[in-house]
């Protein structure tokens, strides 16, 4: 029989993420309050994911009004529906094999929503071209950046390939490098400049990585995933710089473009800026982009749909992209490609569904303001716990005192001590978060995470039973 | 290019490899108003069966859509049983949407009708929902699993036997990998049977240079069609136990049965009945989805495997390998949920479900029949019984200029011949090279999706192709040469 000792040391040496552990806790717990059992808490409220429609945030109408048409095109004589949903769906369904959502499709996703999501990143950079050709669809972003780090991996130990991944860090990509195979090179964001990247640590975590792997590309995302950080034009620039001059591909999360909220603030891509630059960067640097479904405003998270648009790319290397792409085994479901189409080509002015979209758009757009700041304010007031000014994506990331006893008690457990606190959090008020927990170097800080995108009396009970807990500890015996 | 993953450049895919490419390049031409002997690009080249023309189920069709609008459930037009559906799969969404996350082995309620669906399938064999995984397609759930238990090094690096033929998926985990192929051949002589005497040659001879410890089996075939008999798989699960094989049993066509003298036996019902001494020890992984069978959702990615006497250790490590991909398509897995719980027949979708289900599978196994029959009276052309899947994979004599030409150019024989049909007439098919064959041997694979009139068309058009193929490379048809290791009809019988 296979035993431990027969499985793919690749897949054992993916770290067991915080985030499942607790995750499972959870489940556990919500089990238990359904077969009954007395909680200080009716249910388990879950903000530790960014997953808005868990926490109740609706999804947008037009998207699935033209979806629930895609799938039962008898919906196209549906009166009731209105017409530019019908028109759009019909549409749609003539890019699909047989007119049918459930044909396979191009390994690298459908053409015309290809073409669609290149005229949107024209749109929104302000001109600068973009090629369906370069634009290749996955089932989510985390499939779309395995597949480059695939690509990238190589070596072992000191030759292995490296990426410089920033600290924090979206709380899928540990395990994500693991099981690619290339090793993940911590370097830390400025928590005292509201999370800003510093070239000075680029540089340091650089040096002291060559030697023990083979440093080949960076990450980042934009808006920072869990910061909240927004980059503006320069910080962006200086990035592009560094990773030219130390040739390094340069991977850029911008999942969160659509959350920005932040006064004075807004989203700037990276290839946008990169366009602005010498030729010398702009026809040389290697830059991916990342986008998904999984953003704020569609937050359609489970239709797993994504893109990255390959910028200054080898096309032999793109070549195997593709080919990586057709055994990537996933593919991409149908109704997630055209829900990409939906989200970069909405109903515009004159459209008869442009009201009610725009509104829920502004209704979310608001809800994450206000929760942004009703929470960093509650949070600032707590003694011992700081919040840095967010200003987009979901998730605040706050930085708070651990009382020693549960430093202690989880140095004697073995666990990391935010994830303990996480832990009792979770079994005394119900309110599941997620755990800060810095790789790499600890700073001895510790931080919790938090989405923020739900709905505002659902914040209200996590900020309640956060602030309790951090007060007076636990009020169940220990 | 140089710093590229050495592995990713020994993948090769070849169900939709350079023959696929010429055929969108050709179709492109037609539309450009280039003119050709042909007014359409038939794509005989993969499975997909919306593509060619098959109606989706309506049942599941409405469901999905009442999972994607709940506003729906208020429209009359809608059958209660599938709003039923449609609410209880709701219910254990993330605030009641497709669009949350769903835990990565899937939504509960529906790994638990998977589980009900196998146990009624398999007339009472228990199933236990924990060990039910809802995946991205059937590919998922393969990959993943060859993923976790290829190890080792040197000559205790994991070996897989794959049959051959094979549906190229296979091939290229292995490469990708870098486990260690282990080939066994299908039977072409007795329709594409198991044979164990096969099995063991191929296990005994890589034993040498690797430790073997996966054994696949597609069963209905990919790309053969053949439907295993119970005996066979008796005889394979017995191997598997006697060599501890983890067996891995893809059983995506499980619904498409042609054949009346055959019949689908799941691996789990066999192991099963041989007791507990094998049900409780042989592993076994098996696989379905939502892309084959009478729906042919290709596009939803669903579907599922399920988990046998894996150590407990070995699959706290597959849930965390599945973690990080985070969880299926959500509209998949309500996909898949329909299949494995359709319509009673006590329901007010029954009938019209029952109807276009039967027309589906009737047509098929029309087509099969079909197909075998046309291919079977091309000289030259032999095809073994369609049994089961959507496929025909006929074996072809090649005449030996053809074959010189062929290697001129570095291709295969096959490949040669199959970009000529596909200059000629427009038809697209995959070489037998791209599946495994004997050496030697050449054949293609043929889909039997396009409809009854294209279907007929085709074969039509084949066969003048191919005497035309044989002439130009001047053998009469009187003179072939048979093949000393098969029978081959003469010209003039006729089958």
């Amino acid at each position: 029989m296979c035993s431990l000792e027969h499985v793919n040391p690749r897949v054992r040496g993916i770290r067991v993420s915080p985030h499942s552990r607790l995750q499972i806790l959870a489940a556990h717990i919500t089990q238990d309050i359904t077969l009954g059992a007395l909680k200080p808490f009716k249910e388990v409220i879950d903000v530790s994911s960014g997953d808005p429609h868990r926490a109740g945030m609706k999804p947008i109408t037009f998207v699935r009004q033209v979806l629930a048409v895609c799938l039962l095109p008898q919906l196209l004589e549906k009166k009731s529906l209105p017409l530019d949903v019908r028109l759009r769906a019909r549409r749609l369904l003539e890019a699909c094999d047989g007119g049918s959502v459930g044909s396979y499709t191009a390994s690298s996703g459908i053409l015309h929503v290809r073409q669609s999501i290149a005229e949107f990143i024209m749109r929104r950079d302000g001109g600068v071209p973009s090629y369906a050709k370069d634009v290749l669809i996955s089932a989510g972003f985390q499939s779309a950046l395995m597949v480059v780090v695939k690509l990238l991996a190589s070596g072992e130990e000191e030759t292995q390939t490296g990426m410089l991944t920033p600290m924090p860090c979206p709380h899928t990509l540990p395990a994500l490098l693991d099981e690619g195979g290339v090793t993940l090179v911590p370097y830390q964001l400025m928590e005292d400049r509201g999370w800003a990247v510093d070239l000075d640590e680029l540089h340091r975590t650089l040096k002291t990585a060559r030697g023990r792997c083979e440093p080949r590309a960076i990450y980042i995302s934009n808006p920072g995933n869990p910061t909240g950080h927004v980059q503006d034009w320069k910080s962006i620039e200086e990035v592009i710089q560094f990773a030219a001059a130390e040739r390094l591909l340069l991977l850029v999360d911008e999942v969160y473009q659509d959350s920005v909220y932040g006064e004075g603030r807004e989203f700037i891509s990276y290839k946008r800026v990169l366009f602005e630059m010498d030729k010398e960067y702009s026809e040389t640097v290697q830059l991916v982009s990342f986008h998904s479904l999984s953003t704020g405003q569609m937050g359609e998270c489970g239709l797993r749909a994504g893109y990255m648009e390959l910028v200054n790319i080898d096309p032999e290397v793109m070549h195997f992209v593709d080919t990586m792409l057709c055994i990537s085994i996933t593919g991409t479901p149908v109704t997630g490609q055209l829900a990409l189409d939906l989200m970069v080509n909405p109903p515009q002015p004159g459209d008869l569904s442009f009201d009610t979209y725009t509104q829920e758009i502004l209704l979310t757009r608001a809800t994450l303001s206000q929760n942004a700041q009703r929470a960093q304010e509650f949070l600032n007031e707590l003694p011992g716990m700081s919040c840095q000014p967010a200003m987009g994506g979901i998730y605040l990331y706050p930085r708070l005192h651990l009382p020693s006893e549960i430093i202690e008690k989880a140095k004697i457990l073995e666990v990391e001590a935010d994830v303990l606190y996480c832990q009792m959090l979770l079994e005394d008020k119900g309110v599941c978060l997620g755990a800060g927990c810095q790789y790499g170097e600890t700073t001895g800080n510790y931080h919790l995470r938090l989405c923020i995108l739900v709905l505002p009396d659902t914040l209200e009970e996590v900020l309640a039973g956060l602030g309790s807990f951090y007060l007076h500890g636990h009020t169940s015996s220990p | 290019m140089a710093t590229l993953n050495p592995q990713v450049k020994a993948v090769e895919y070849a169900v939709r490899g350079p023959i696929v490419t010429k055929a969108g390049d050709i179709e492109r031409g037609l539309q450009q108003g280039m003119k050709q002997s042909f007014t359409e690009v038939i794509k005989a080249n993969i499975g997909d069966a919306h593509a060619m023309g098959q109606q989706p189920i309506t049942f599941l069709r409405q469901v999905v859509a009442l999972c994607c609008f709940p506003e729906l459930l208020e429209s009359p037009a809608f059958p209660d049983d599938a709003k039923q559906r449609a609410q209880r799969i709701l219910q254990d969404c993330g605030g009641q949407s497709l669009g949350s996350y769903s835990a990565s082995q899937g939504v509960e309620c529906i790994r638990r009708d998977v589980a009900d669906y196998i146990t009624r399938r398999d007339q009472g064999v228990p199933s236990d929902w924990n060990s039910i995984y809802l995946t991205t397609g059937a590919s998922d759930g393969i990959m993943s699993i060859l993923k976790l238990i290829v190890s080792g090094r040197g000559t205790s690096r994991t070996g897989v036997m794959i049959p051959i033929p094979q549906y190229p998926l296979y091939s290229a985990a292995i490469s990708e990998l870098e486990a260690v192929h282990i080939n066994y051949y299908l039977d072409e002589d007795d329709c594409w049977a198991l044979d164990i005497e096969e099995l063991q040659r191929a296990y005994l001879t890589a034993k040498q240079q690797c430790q073997p410890r996966v054994l696949c089996i597609i069963n209905p075939g990919n790309p053969t069609g053949q439907v295993q008999s119970k005996k066979c798989i008796e005889e394979v699960l017995h191997f598997a136990y006697v060599e501890n094989l983890f067996v891995m049993a893809d059983e995506v066509y499980q619904d498409n049965v042609y054949s009346p003298d055959c019949q689908f036996h799941s691996f789990k019902k066999v192991l099963y009945e041989m007791g507990p001494e094998y049900f409780n020890n042989v592993e076994l992984a098996s696989f379905h989805s939502t892309s084959k069978g009478y729906t042919g959702e290709c596009g939803f990615r669903g579907g599922y495997m399920e988990v046998l006497n894996m150590d407990p250790q070995v699959e706290a490590q597959l849930v965390k390998l599945l973690s990080v991909r985070l969880c299926p398509p959500v509209p998949g897995q309500a996909a898949m949920d329909v299949i494995v719980n359709p319509p009673k027949v006590h329901e007010p979708s029954y009938a019209q479900f029952i109807k276009e289900k039967s027309a589906v599978l009737d047509v098929l196994a029309h087509k099969a029949m079909l197909t075998e029959r046309i291919l079977n009276s091309v000289p030259g052309i032999k095809c073994n019984p369609v049994q089961g899947a959507m496929y025909a994979f006929p074996e072809i004599f090649i005449p030996p200029r053809a074959i010189q030409e062929a290697q001129s150019l570095s291709v295969a024989p096959d490949m040669l011949y199959c970009l000529r049909l596909l200059e000629e007439t427009g038809i697209c098919v995959v070489p037998g090279s791209g599946f495994g064959q004997r050496e030697g041997t050449f054949h293609f694979r043929m889909t039997i999706l396009p409809s009854p009139e294209k279907l007929e068309l085709l074969l039509r058009q084949l066969k003048e192709f191919h005497l035309r193929f044989l002439e130009e490379n001047i053998v009469p048809s009187a003179q072939i040469v048979l093949n000393p290791s098969r029978q081959w009809p003469s010209p003039q019988s006729s089958d």
